[in-house]
């Protein structure tokens, strides 16, 4: 996007064991999602113990998400959370995805405040850092 | 579970809310402290135990209060639940009493804001996800508040009213850092911090302590006390760390918690929201005031619009919610709050609170709700029942 892959300066994840597949997949561009091999079942967010009542199962398949579905909620944001994203307007969503899980992401590439709940959105990656690449949302044409 | 002891709060005390930049957490902590033990009525050197609830004050922050007293040698704990620290204070407080372990403790909750930060939004952690794509405590609220806009048909109006009902009822409360009455206009003509988020819907940046006294049933019979104020019963206490609400996605919405919790504690006091005359709410956002009031019962989902709207949630109305002001009025200085929140219930029903007293109030209910986590929808919710 607009920033030089060096000079990003906004806060960065951290990666962790749970995570790290997350991550990876992002970096090359693909959305993966946790699947249950027990219950056949997709989740987010990434955790150690499968997330399904009775599932005591702790290892898991990571499956390629279709990258598409719907703003759950979002907020225009006037005002970020620390000190990077003075002066900037954007949007933080809660994207529901056609595969069943939710997401929280960015809705980027269209007028903030012409998001709405319900919008149809697709996954669009944004390479942060050489480490660092976001899974984010634009509006489906 | 083991027999628990009855457990009473003897003595409060708290600060005025407002931005003392120059007063150190300490002497903040110091001033409330005092002003419980003198309340008590007992003698300083009876609090066996302490616990400070604070989230940015730094190191030994309790010892640095009791120091100052004189009370030094018995064990502090500094206990950390973002914003629900102080009521995770009290809520220590009140088990090591109630499972014996000590019979007389001090809870306080402390911050000094100011002194870190002039405005805006609380710091959060930098390498959690959210954080990296940009989201704000306020813009975290404001997604709940846009859901619950868009599934109930809710206008920004109704936010703009919790906050009208707010300053209207701080302007009683002699230690609120707003006092300022307002209008729906003012409110609405505020600017925007997140969508449907307005500068005035979210609670201020601001510093304070406040602290109670505990002692267990036996020990207040028999402890030497200097007055003849009336013990107020802990009916019931309930901490739970936040949760994933469904196991398929992030959520947005506090009410899993604070419904978990909430039904908890009920259980233990043996109530139901019918029994609660009095009630503070952590509305740290406007939008919070309607979803908590349903997860603790007061209200079906999507018809805590509706208190607000028809003026039932005022201090004389059929469930007086947030009759102090609440945190968008009163104040948040974060550690402090779950104890403000705690000596305004205590200060109501002993029918103390001159101007704003609830009529008849003879059970409170206090619920703090502390912070965002990734994935989670909080990291602590305490639910405190008080009777008389």
């Amino acid at each position: 996007m607009s920033e030089e892959k060096n000079e990003y300066t906004k806060p960065l994840p951290d990666f962790r064991p749970e995570t790290k597949p997350f991550w990876d997949g992002t970096k090359e561009h693909k959305l993966l999602l946790p699947k249950c091999k027990e219950t056949g079942k997709v989740f987010f967010y990434p955790r150690a113990i499968s997330p399904f009542p009775g599932s005591v199962n702790m290892d898991f398949d990571w499956v390629e998400s279709s990258g598409k579905g719907t703003v759950w909620t979002y907020s225009v944001h006037y005002m970020g959370p620390t000190k990077a994203y003075k002066g900037e307007t954007y949007v933080v969503a809660l994207i529901e995805l056609d595969d069943g899980v939710k997401m929280m992401s960015n809705v980027v590439d269209c007028d903030p405040e012409s998001v709405t709940i319900g919008m149809e959105v697709e996954v669009v990656f944004e390479d942060a850092t050489d480490e660092v690449t976001f899974a984010k949302f634009k509006p489906v044409q | 579970m083991a027999n628990l002891r009855d457990v009473y709060i003897i003595g409060v005390g708290q600060t005025p809310c407002g931005k003392f930049p120059t007063q150190a957490a300490h002497m903040l902590g110091r001033e409330a402290s005092w002003a419980a033990i003198k309340d008590s009525g007992i003698h300083a050197r009876d609090i066996e135990i302490g616990f400070c609830g604070h989230v940015y004050q730094g190191m030994g922050v309790g010892q640095r209060t009791l120091k100052d007293i004189g009370l030094v040698g018995q064990p502090v704990i500094n206990v950390e639940g973002a914003c629900g620290s102080g009521t995770l204070s009290f809520w220590e407080a009140w088990r090591t009493i109630a499972y014996g372990q000590h019979d007389v403790a001090l809870a306080w909750g402390v911050e000094n804001l100011s002194k870190i930060m002039s405005g805006g939004p609380l710091p959060l952690e930098e390498d959690d996800i959210e954080v990296a794509l940009g989201m704000s405590m306020p813009g975290l609220y404001a997604m709940r508040a846009k859901k619950y806009m868009d599934e109930y048909g809710v206008s920004s109006e109704t936010l703009a009213k919790v906050v009208v009902k707010s300053r209207k009822h701080a302007a009683q409360n002699p230690i609120a850092q707003f006092r300022k009455e307002t209008t729906i206009e003012q409110v609405l003509n505020d600017p925007l911090i997140a969508d449907p988020l307005t500068r005035s819907m979210c609670c201020p940046v601001g510093d304070a302590s406040a602290a109670a006294v505990l002692v267990d049933g036996d020990t207040l019979k028999k402890i030497k006390r200097d007055t003849s104020r009336e013990p107020i019963k802990v009916l019931g206490c309930i901490a739970q760390s936040g949760g994933y609400a469904s196991p398929t996605g992030l959520t947005c919405d506090p009410s899993e918690n604070v419904t978990r919790t909430s039904q908890m504690a009920y259980e233990q006091a043996g109530l139901g929201p019918k029994d609660i005359d009095v009630v503070e709410i952590h509305d740290a956002f406007a939008i919070a005031e309607l979803i908590v009031a349903e997860a603790l019962g007061f209200a079906k989902k999507g018809e805590g619009a509706r208190l607000v709207e028809e003026e039932r949630s005022n201090y004389d109305g059929e469930i007086a919610i947030n009759a102090s002001g609440g945190l968008l009025s009163r104040g948040h200085p974060v550690g402090a709050t779950g104890l403000l929140q705690t000596v305004e219930i205590v200060n109501q029903l002993r029918g103390e609170a001159t101007g704003y007293q609830v009529p008849d109030a003879k059970i409170g209910l206090i619920e703090t709700m502390g912070g965002a986590q990734p994935a989670m929808d909080g990291i602590t919710c305490v639910v405190s029942i008080l009777g008389k």
